[in-house]
């Protein structure tokens, strides 16, 4: 590896953005290399946690139910989130995301129907295998049309001169530092939810408590890197996405089996055994991410959702069995909770109980509780059937929104304005352009592979 | 692997498959494991069985590998089908006797034994290396009656046993009988078996031998499978066209036994050939020892069954005729042991397999997902709908 060649482009990040950009610069006969953290088993990033693909089509479109035209698009976006940093880079992302699926299976994608049990979306198609078949077709696709990848590198510097071009960079490799001349970089390198000190630094001690849900490489060191260097941030670096996992999941890389969809069947204690949100606040999509900020913020950063037999079947289960006990005060225990609180929690909660209306957990039901705080405004349903279900929960981060700025070419900007002239990003290290809050499925890669087709395009061009 | 063991590493690991939920559309497998929540013997050997061996679920799966989580769905559903084949093996002792190394050989070698016996015995030895011409030249060599009942014998045999495992099987699957008596259930579950629907990897193909998917192995497997059938279907015609038409063998090379049996060779040749070359690239995890003997085994069986036909074919108006028919019913007669007591018994369970699986198929929705809800018919994903938003606008995972 000594004495690397010179590179057209250089790509860090071999998630679907990375590879997007890689494909999208090597059909414009450039000499790519793409670096990728990981080594070779756990290549992707957070893209190998994905299924599916949000973009804009019209009628009679295979694999779609219905039209999805761009407009509903962009009032789906708006209703989650407030407009990103760069609300004139969504439209045209939302215009542009028609032509994704095409492109996909020319670049080898296939696709299947929507999962079993979920509904058949006309907004999304789902790729076959998930996201490690996307990113294991990419990577064959890329090497074929000969890109050059290397396993468990990190690029470590960009040598910026004044003028904000990027003439070479540092790539660490194997114990070794090289230096890589090229044309232009684009960072495809995620964002910074792996980053324990920064977790630490920024969420408080109890970040300690965090699981990360996706890749253990998503350090952000890039991100910081040119944000030192003058680029400018967007998004807001205190907020995170993040839902309930299961308390048992590894502390990272567990990927969607650790979620728990429990929490609306039940009710949700925290570790002095007593409840402190709304567990029926809103169906399911609504509320779901709120649950990871709400336990982040719980002494010990643990919370427990608990219920009864009657709840077991209407969810699907996570990866780790539950735990299950005859009574409530023994199920207390084994969860490590004081049992006589949770029992005492559990009573009042069953006193405010009088369902109303039948139960619906398909919608907004109706049977509130009376009298309780923090009310449960749906679902409520007295636990009191042998056996007691329960999972510990933490907090589990998937994303952070804090970003770099980029134009329509996906160029990242300096804190002047103007653009740096061949450093480029793509996917979640500038999702903060189109996201701040709040996240819609598929989106992640119609951002990645967007902005991943607009940035290799444009860095081959430089 | 012992058996309680397997069964815990099979709740363990499908547990977290139907967390996931992303192989859903790679083989009927998965949907199937989504149908339970909690894995007995039965689950594990009726999903074991209905796995295909494509290797496709592991080349998607992010727990694979030195991931912690270690999923490994081929290698476990490799090691659970051989002991199934085991288990439901009649007699037992039969199987072990009969999967051993060496043991095709053996039987191949008290074949020989006996057709020479019986040659030599209503012939003589000259007869035997004679050249022989014109009607029923064969059974100048080994006599009619002494082909048909040893065959007919060991055929009902091997069919018996067979039945005795499938309906092991289903027992023990919790299918029972009754999907078997359904007509319906029949037609789309031979219509997966022939079309080797689930070889198609969801469309994605197997990732045979390595890497991208491919359509090969199920062009492999449809060669022999084609060839296998031919080859049977050629005996079926001979026997009408003595029996019933009373033509005579040996039958002329334009023959519809001859030509039956002949592209019949050509398919089991380049399919088990190809299997043989091709296999031992693909990298498996863990190999498990007993189904690759019974996979070479019968490979190979099949093959000198093949080779020793059409050279009988060939050469049978020389005077090494004789000879040749003699190895070739010994070869026959070794491949008809190993039917009930080999790799042959796979198509039974994962016909059987397949039929509990059409049955299945038509089950309750699942249970609804977090991150995409279920079907909620009075808030329709249409444009024009003010609900709309709430439906398709999720806050949800990262999918």
């Amino acid at each position: 590896m000594t004495g690397m060649k010179p590179y057209d482009v250089v790509v860090a990040g071999g998630g679907n953005a990375g590879l997007c950009a890689a494909l999208s610069a090597a059909s414009e006969a450039a000499r790519v290399l793409l670096v990728e953290r990981s080594p070779r088993w756990r290549r992707g990033g957070n893209s190998r946690h994905t299924r599916d693909i949000r973009y804009a089509h019209d009628a009679g479109e295979p694999w779609a139910m219905t039209a999805y035209p761009a407009p509903a698009f962009a009032e789906d976006l708006r209703s989650v989130s407030d407009p990103g940093s760069a609300p004139e880079l969504a439209g045209p992302m939302i215009e542009e995301s028609r032509s994704l699926p095409a492109w996909m299976e020319r670049h080898g994608v296939r696709w299947q129907q929507p999962l079993r049990g979920s509904l058949a979306l006309s907004t999304n198609r789902f790729f076959l295998g998930g996201g490690r078949a996307l990113i294991n077709t990419y990577y064959d696709t890329a090497t074929a049309l000969g890109v050059d990848v290397m396993y468990a590198g990190s690029v470590v510097g960009l040598d910026l001169a004044g003028d904000g071009r990027c003439r070479a960079l540092s790539v660490e490799h194997e114990g070794r530092r090289e230096t890589v001349e090229t044309g232009a970089v684009v960072l495809a390198s995620g964002g910074l939810e792996a980053n324990r000190q920064w977790l630490r630094k920024t969420f408080g001690e109890g970040a300690d408590n965090f699981v990360i849900r996706g890749t253990p490489d998503n350090d952000g060191s890039l991100l910081l890197n040119l944000l030192e260097r003058g680029a400018q941030p967007v998004g807001s670096p205190d907020t995170f996405h993040g839902i309930a996992v299961d308390a048992r999941s590894p502390s990272a890389d567990g990927g969607i089996v650790t979620r728990v969809d429990s929490i609306p069947f039940g009710i949700v204690v925290d570790s002095t055994g007593r409840r402190f949100y709304d567990e029926g606040e809103a169906l399911w999509p609504k509320r779901y991410a709120q649950w990871g900020r709400l336990i982040a913020n719980r002494p010990g950063q643990i919370a427990y959702s608990i219920m009864d037999r009657q709840s077991w079947g209407s969810f699907i289960p996570s990866c780790f069995p539950p735990v299950r006990a005859g009574t409530v005060p023994e199920l207390a225990s084994k969860l490590g909770v004081d049992a006589t609180a949770v029992s005492q929690t559990v009573a009042e909660f069953n006193a405010a109980v009088a369902p109303t209306q039948p139960f619906d957990h398909s919608r907004l039901d109706g049977n509130g509780t009376t009298g309780l705080t923090p009310r449960k405004s749906h679902w409520a349903r007295p636990i009191d059937q042998a056996p007691y279900y329960g999972y510990p929960l933490r907090p589990g981060i998937t994303f952070t929104y804090a970003g770099l700025a980029v134009d329509s070419t996906a160029r990242v900007l300096r804190t002047g304005g103007e653009p740096f002239g061949n450093v480029f990003a793509a996917g979640e290290l500038m999702a903060g352009n189109i996201l701040t809050r709040g996240y819609l499925a598929g989106v992640g890669l119609t951002i990645g592979s967007v902005f991943g087709r607009i940035a290799g395009r444009e860095a081959a061009r430089v | 692997m012992s058996e309680p063991s397997l069964l815990t590493e099979a709740d363990r690991q499908f547990t977290i498959c139907n967390a996931c939920r992303f192989c859903e559309g790679i083989c009927a497998v998965f949907p199937a494991m989504e149908l339970r929540t909690a894995f007995e013997i039965g689950d594990v050997s009726y999903l074991a069985n209905l796995c295909h061996d494509c290797g496709a679920c592991l080349d998607a799966c992010p727990f694979s590998g030195p991931h912690e989580f270690a999923i490994d769905i081929p290698a476990l559903m490799t090691d659970a089908r051989a002991e199934s084949y085991e288990r439901f093996a009649w007699p037992r002792s039969v199987w072990a006797l009969l999967t051993r190394r060496g043991a095709p050989l053996a039987i191949f070698a008290v074949g020989f034994a006996f057709f020479l016996l019986i040659a030599l015995a209503t012939g003589g030895g000259d007869r035997l290396f004679r050249t022989h011409t014109g009607d029923d030249a064969f059974y100048s060599v080994v006599p009619f009656l002494w082909i048909l009942i040893p065959a007919l014998a060991g055929g009902l045999y091997a069919l018996a046993v067979m039945l005795i495992g499938v309906s092991g099987f289903a027992r023990e699957t919790g299918a029972g009988v009754r999907p078997f008596r359904s007509l319906a259930l029949h037609r789309r579950a031979v219509s997966d078996a022939v079309r080797l629907e689930y070889l198609k990897g969801g469309g994605g193909g197997c990732p045979y031998p390595v890497g991208d998917g491919s359509g090969t192995r199920r062009l492999l497997h449809s060669l022999v499978f084609y060839g296998f059938l031919s080859t049977f279907a050629s005996t079926v015609a001979a026997a009408i066209e003595q029996d019933i038409l009373g033509i005579r063998p040996p039958y002329p090379v334009l023959s519809v036994p001859v030509i039956l049996g002949t592209i019949g060779g050509i398919g089991i040749l380049a399919g088990g050939f190809g299997f043989l070359l091709i296999a031992r690239r693909r990298v498996r995890t863990r190999v498990n020892a007993a189904m690759l003997r019974l996979n070479r085994g019968f490979t190979t069986l099949l093959l000198a069954s093949t080779l020793t036909g059409l050279l009988l074919l060939v050469l049978r108006a020389t005077p090494l005729m004789g000879i040749l028919l003699v190895i070739h019913l010994a070869v026959l007669a070794a491949l008809f042991a190993t039917f009930p007591y080999g790799k042959f018994v796979h198509w039974m369970y994962r016909y059987a397999a397949l039929v509990q699986f059409r049955m299945e198929s038509d089950a309750e929705p699942a249970p609804q997902s977090s991150d995409h809800p279920g079907p909620q018919p009075e808030v329709l994903p249409s444009p024009s709908v003010p609900g709309a938003v709430e439906v398709s606008g999720h806050e949800s995972s990262q999918p």
